[in-house]
């Protein structure tokens, strides 16, 4: 039996029953991250001696009764733009290389609490900004279904560790789509939840009002476990919803008779890989069969709402991205002799293009003259998005799209042109303007074996649906015992 | 034309620094004075992830002050940011509020000559956090970061350009000041920099509608840089006019030594401050009973004491306006009054003798170091007849000097008068014994004599015995 | 709407970045063909519709006016790359 292959709710059965011990589910997942991180480059750190200490020391405390957790001993990979004491939180950015948090997320905190083993931090496209992972400043993260291509983004890290078994499941974060295209790309599960259900604090912002956090894992259940462990209401970060706390399995039913799915069409418009379409069709086809209700429908704001997520996203990042001055902490150029050079030179040396890129064109928008133009604009179009959102769910249950337009792309064949690129994100940006909970799941692969995703959007705080919708056609297509990544075309 | 054709226009944009135990956006204590960076957390040194949660008594704070200055109270805003670089702005963004401030619409009312009264309209009223300190680094040639002071709490009162004075100015100030001291939300230490104002000057000949160019000042924290710079501005805007200039409209930096102003040294950056609402806070919807609630609970403003004071103890209108200037002054009376029930003579110190020696001292009424029960025990002192007024003079002397009860002072000091008949009795022998042809000159009729014996006795007991009994007995034994 | 070369320039500096010359042509080309994009938002049937402020309904968030000390000062200032007597060092600034 290979540990890392399973899922973590199969490592607690197997953990119950006695089957394997704490630490041999961590030792499995060190000899994994040796023999396979360079090949996939997921990480930024990895933390294998400590994860294995702290394996040593939980299981003793298990033993003794000292710790009850059902997650003791579990390990998890963490994207590397949430905050962890002691440990570099990098954002996969020269400007924070050698940053150690002073404090730990709240997410991080609750992992803790569940004594949750971290094997290390995960790459990503620095500050959040991209959709390949091609945007750290470190290094290239590679696909684990084929390693010339790139593991989608912002959370490629995470998608790419998942996928390659080097930890069993992970956090990542999303503004845009940075969980659901990466966990599409990968062939894994990813679950953006509703705007404020989880906790924000120790997230290095990069949008505050898009920014989530949320789990990519194996499957669906484990996405609810996850899940159940990192919601919650926190009075540090005041847009955090104070709800009462769900159990997410409890939903998951396999059930989907008479759910109402609706299909936007506008989400499946020109652009869209071919393959990807069908895939998708087929999917649908399941659901119909497994007796949902299956309805395409009209949701004319995909264009609207991608030129918004992009006003938004980078005025919020024009801000958010000041405080990076090289005074208290990260960068500091060693070319200076007054302040205004200190400031520029930093910050000019130790962003990358497409976070300068970002943060001009958030300047821009928010810039006098402009700002009714465009932000102003913006904030009325996110009500009318909002509101159409509403609508739609007034009739349908959940809504159905691909994750992305496309599957992974060969690393290096990314557009030079910025506004390409950021077509791409086209399915996944409005769930974020509306603050909705998405999940993307496998639905298939396509003709060179790379997965294809989709993903199903609920009403807010509509995660049971979501979760049990895509329960219920996994358990239908068992994609993970058809399909496994390969690493194919490894590094000569 | 001469200075006279013009007429000056003045606008303060005063901050205070509310008296809050946390800061606005974090749970750091907000003493003033303490190390460098040991008052400071993740959110308010602006760590990568930190967030913000604003601090309740803030709003509540700065309501208080918008119903004291007569404003409306925003049911609906929101705060926003302010972008900008400079090093002791550890978010590039000062949290502030922009298009939607708490409060809006308000005024008070000064009065520089007596009886003239004015309005000196309040544009709003807004939260914001004050920044970090700079230091300055004689020998490292550097500036040092201090961020104690980042996150602060602070109102900006920002007032309509009403004031035509240096005079009103100051009289406004004043008045702000004695508000927000009144309503306890600010201790208003302008040496601390708690209470200081931006001021914006401009000039326009009399009889123009239009406002004439205006010039800023930023950070002045004291009355009297306050008026000296706005006359150097006022007259250095006419002497350029007079000369066919133009006024540039500019931040201007104040030299407190030279008695000038200068332009300040960074003018290629116009600024452009990209306001937005602040993402990480959310919406502040104010219920009318939230704000009823807190208007209800308002201390009492100088104002209404002031008419109180007239018509409960029949004060005078020019020594209740004196008395209830300052919050400390008023409070000190009112607690004195309450112990002594001699209202009128609470005032005639309080405003007599107190204020002289305050004057002399030069310090503010909050510095006053004895309490109201001594000053009322002095007053009952007087008058019970232990003491005559002189001996309560110096009473209050050694009140400044070394408070305590001032029973004892008298008693250490040997002070108490002497009403004992049979011993001024024997006085008054003594001295018409020693003065006869002061007995003489009064029965020639000349009345001066008696005044003379009385202050012959006063000598002779060190001002101890009692003035009245003296004059009866003198007259008394003169009569004889 | 253009965007001229000054106003880049301009927005770079409120940004306290430096363009260098030949990166200037790709960050107004980049920019230009975004803000096309964005211009969308100009069409958008919004007539009538407030201005969305954040996602959730989220409103009166408060904290209470109670001190709470973060202990680990230290490691609040042992990422700074200058300090002195325990302040973020930094060239002289002229008030």
């Amino acid at each position: 039996m290979d540990i890392t292959t399973l899922t973590v709710h199969e490592l607690q059965e197997k953990l119950e029953s006695k089957e394997i011990t704490i630490c041999q589910i961590t030792k499995a997942y060190v000899e994994r991250i040796e023999q396979k991180e360079k090949e996939v480059q997921a990480f930024v750190t990895t933390l294998c001696k400590e994860a294995q200490e702290r394996a040593k020391q939980i299981e003793e405390k298990v033993e003794n009764g000292q710790i009850t957790s059902k997650f003791a001993g579990i390990p998890i990979g963490i994207k590397d733009n949430i905050c962890t004491k002691g440990v570099k939180t990098t954002c996969s950015s020269k400007m924070l290389e050698n940053f150690v948090a002073p404090y730990d997320a709240t997410v991080v905190e609750k992992l803790k609490e569940e004594n949750l083993i971290s094997l290390g931090k995960l790459n990503m496209d620095e500050f959040a900004m991209g959709g390949s992972t091609e945007y750290s400043a470190f290094h290239v993260t590679r696909n684990p279904w084929n390693l010339s291509k790139v593991p989608g983004g912002s959370s490629g890290g995470s998608a790419a560790a998942v996928a390659a078994n080097l930890v069993p499941w992970a956090l990542g974060s999303d503004t845009g789509g940075s969980i659901r295209q990466p966990a599409s790309f990968c062939g894994v599960v990813g679950l953006k939840p509703t705007y404020g259900l989880v906790s924000r604090y120790g997230l290095v912002a990069f949008a505050s009002s898009l920014d989530q956090i949320g789990p990519i894992t194996k499957d669906v259940e484990d996405a609810a476990l996850l899940l159940n462990i990192i919601t919650g209401h926190d009075e540090k970060d005041t847009t955090s919803e104070n709800r009462e706390k769900v159990d997410y399995t409890n939903c998951l039913k396999k059930e989907v008779k008479n759910l109402k799915i609706g299909i936007p069409k506008e989400f499946f418009g020109e652009g869209m890989n071919e393959q990807v379409k069908e895939k998708l069709q087929q999917a649908m086809q399941t659901y119909r069969e497994m007796g949902a209700e299956v309805e395409e429908f009209s949701l004319d704001i995909a264009n609207y709402s991608l030129a918004t997520y992009y006003i938004i996203a980078c005025a919020e990042a024009s801000s958010n991205l000041g405080r990076y001055d090289g005074i208290r902490y990260g960068y500091r150029t060693k070319n200076f002799t007054n302040l205004k050079d200190l400031y520029r030179n930093s910050r000019s040396e130790a962003f990358g293009p497409e976070v300068k890129r970002r943060i001009i064109l958030g300047t821009y928008v928010l810039s006098s003259g402009y700002y009714d133009a465009y932000y102003k604009k913006a904030q009325q179009v996110r009500t009318l998005v909002k509101k159409e959102f509403e609508k739609a769910f007034e009739k349908y249950d959940i809504l159905l799209t691909p994750t992305s337009p496309s599957v992974a792309f060969e690393i290096g064949t990314k557009s030079n042109n910025p506004l390409e690129m950021y077509l791409a994100d086209i399915c996944t940006v409005s769930v974020n303007i509306a603050g909705l909970p998405g999940i993307s799941i496998p639905c298939g692969v396509d003709s060179e074996g790379m997965p294809v995703g989709m993903q199903l959007i609920g009403p807010r705080f509509g995660e049971e649906v979501i979760l049990n919708a895509a329960y219920a056609y996994e358990q239908k297509i068992k994609f993970r015992e058809q399909y496994q990544a390969e690493f194919k075309g490894g590094v000569c | 034309m001469a200075k006279e054709d013009y007429e000056v226009v003045i606008g303060l944009e005063v901050h205070a620094e509310l008296s809050t135990k946390t800061k606005i956006f974090c749970s750091c204590p907000t003493t003033f004075g303490a190390e460098p960076n040991t008052q400071v957390c993740p959110v308010c040194m602006a760590m990568p992830g930190a967030l913000p949660v604003l601090n309740e008594t803030v709003v509540e704070y700065a309501i208080k002050a918008g119903l004291a200055t007569n404003c409306e109270i925003a049911g609906n805003c929101k705060n926003d940011r302010k972008n900008y670089f400079y090093p002791d702005l550890p978010k590039s963004y000062q949290i502030s509020q922009f298009d939607k401030p708490l409060c809006e619409h308000g005024y008070v009312e000064i009065a520089v000559e007596e009886e003239q009264k004015k309005k000196i309209g309040i544009t709003r009223i807004h939260i914001e956090e004050d920044a970090g300190k700079l230091n300055h680094n004689e020998f490292g040639g550097g500036s040092l970061v201090d961020l104690n002071r980042a996150g602060v709490p602070l109102i900006e009162i920002v007032s309509e350009p009403d004031m035509r004075s240096s005079k009103e100015a100051e009289a406004y100030l004043r008045k702000i000041k004695s508000i927000l001291e009144y309503i306890e939300v600010s201790d208003c230490k302008m040496e601390e920099g708690s209470l200081r104002a931006d001021v914006n000057v401009s000039v326009r000949r009399k009889g123009m509608q239009e406002y004439g160019t205006r010039t800023e000042m930023k950070n002045m924290n004291s009355f009297r840089s306050i008026i000296r710079a706005i006359e150097y501005e006022a007259e250095r805007q006419i002497e350029v006019l007079e000369k066919g200039g133009t006024i540039e409209q500019e931040t201007l930096r104040w030299d407190d030594v030279s008695g000038k102003t200068f332009s300040m040294r960074d003018k290629e950056d116009a600024q452009d401050y990209r306001y937005f609402p602040d993402p990480d806070l959310v919406a502040i919807r104010l219920s009318k009973e939230y704000i009823e609630k807190i208007q209800n609970n308002l201390p009492e403003l100088p104002e209404s004491r002031r008419v109180r004071y007239m018509q409960e103890f029949g004060l005078s209108k020019k020594d209740s306006n004196l008395l209830t200037a300052s919050k400390y002054l008023s409070n000190l009376f009112e607690e004195a009054q309450s112990i002594c029930h001699n209202a009128k003579a609470v005032a005639n110190w309080l405003l007599s003798d107190v204020s002289r020696i305050l004057n002399e001292k030069e310090i503010e009424a909050d510095k006053i170091p004895f309490t109201a029960e001594h000053l009322a025990k002095m007053i009952m002192l007087i008058d019970k007849g232990t003491i005559s007024s002189a001996i309560g003079k110096k009473v209050l002397e050694e009140l400044f000097e070394n408070p305590k009860d001032p029973e004892e002072i008298i008693k250490e000091k040997g002070w108490i008068q002497i009403s004992d008949e049979g011993a001024i009795k024997e006085v008054v022998n003594r001295i018409l014994e020693a003065n006869p042809q002061s007995i003489a000159d009064f029965k020639a009729g000349k009345d001066r004599a008696l005044g003379f014996l009385v202050g012959q006795a006063m000598k002779e007991t060190k001002g101890k015995a009692n003035p009245q009994m003296l004059n009866k007995m003198f007259l008394e034994e003169l009569n004889k | 709407m253009k965007v001229s070369k000054e106003e880049i320039l301009h927005i770079a500096k409120l940004a306290n970045l430096n363009l260098k010359e030949e990166e200037i042509d790709t960050y107004l080309l980049h920019l230009q063909d975004i803000l096309n994009f964005a211009n969308i938002v100009n069409n958008a049937p919004i007539e009538g519709l407030e201005e969305s402020f954040g996602v959730n309904e989220n409103q009166n968030v408060f904290r209470k006016d109670e001190i709470k000390v973060f202990e680990n000062t230290e490691a609040l200032l042992a990422n700074a790359p200058e300090k002195e007597r325990n302040m973020f060092k930094i060239p002289k600034v002229i008030q």
